[in-house]
């Protein structure tokens, strides 16, 4: 059932890429470039992603739990450590040299653009190995 | 040069931010894509794989859904140099999954609950992907 319910959110969340033109990564490229041809679309499908989260999760945050699951897998955190600048900082130069971010990366794979099939094993195998590093350093799990 | 698309985007936003609202309703999870992508991969330590598997099927299958649903035409321009985009997507893969999340975990879900940690990850990815795209278009010339 969830991976029903986990279908339709992809699609819907793979439609809004497609439809804000979030897919394209010249437009993604293009809102970088405040120095030359700049476009700020992107800038209000942010906005508009956000304004319905705010709202939205807001709403839903009023329940005790979530329709399945037992609770709300919500991060807590809120310190400033060296991996939450140096891992977007990274991300930073990758997004600006392809345009491409996961999700639109993904939303684009369908249709087969040779560099889109060059990148999507690759970011595979970028997130696989920060996962094993990230792993190697933590502090051990308790048993 | 892309056309600005402002009423487009706003609402393929909304599209995003409420696939996102209602998978916090459905079980309690971020709509962060390199965490779920970046969770397809073992080790697995949660019993929501087929969760994740579905909502990656859902992002690859949208606009083939949409092509053969809709008969609408999908313009993409993409970089064919090879090299380019595994050197791209070894960064992005790496350095989204080492921060937390990308422009859907920190740019969309986190903003939205206000959390320092996303405002910050945000503003540093905009910043070296500015910079980038900046280097590459302005000073190398690409």
């Amino acid at each position: 059932m969830s991976f029903f319910v986990n279908l339709a959110l992809g699609l819907l969340f793979g439609a809004g890429l497609v439809v804000s033109g979030m897919s394209d990564p010249a437009k993604v490229l293009n809102f970088l470039d405040l120095f030359g041809t700049w476009d700020p679309s992107l800038a209000f499908v942010m906005g508009g992603a956000v304004m319905v989260a705010f709202v939205g999760y807001r709403l839903v945050l009023t329940r005790a739990e979530p329709i399945v699951g037992d609770r709300f897998h919500l991060p807590t955190r809120s310190d400033i450590d060296a991996r939450i600048v140096a891992g977007p900082a990274i991300f930073g130069i990758g997004w600006g040299l392809g345009g491409f971010c996961p999700g639109p990366a993904l939303t684009a794979l369908g249709l087969g653009a040779t560099g889109t099939l060059a990148f999507i094993p690759a970011m595979i195998l970028g997130m696989w190995a920060a996962r094993l590093l990230a792993d190697g350093t933590a502090a051990p799990r308790p048993a | 040069m892309t056309e600005f698309t402002p009423i487009a985007s706003l609402i393929g936003g909304m599209m995003i931010g409420l696939s996102a609202v209602l998978l916090m309703l459905w079980e309690g999870r971020i709509a962060g894509i390199s965490g779920i992508a970046g969770r397809l991969l073992p080790p697995y330590r949660d019993g929501a794989f087929l969760s994740r598997f579905g909502f990656v099927v859902g992002l690859v299958a949208a606009p083939l859904a949409m092509i053969a649903l809709g008969g609408v035409e999908i313009s993409q321009t993409v970089s064919s140099n090879i090299p380019l985009m595994v050197a791209a997507g070894l960064l992005v893969g790496f350095g989204s999954v080492w921060g937390n999340g990308c422009t859907s975990g920190h740019g969309v879900c986190g903003l939205s609950r206000l959390s320092t940690r996303s405002i910050v990850a945000t503003g540093v990815f905009m910043a070296t992907a500015i910079v980038t795209v900046f280097l590459v278009r302005h000073v190398i010339g690409a």
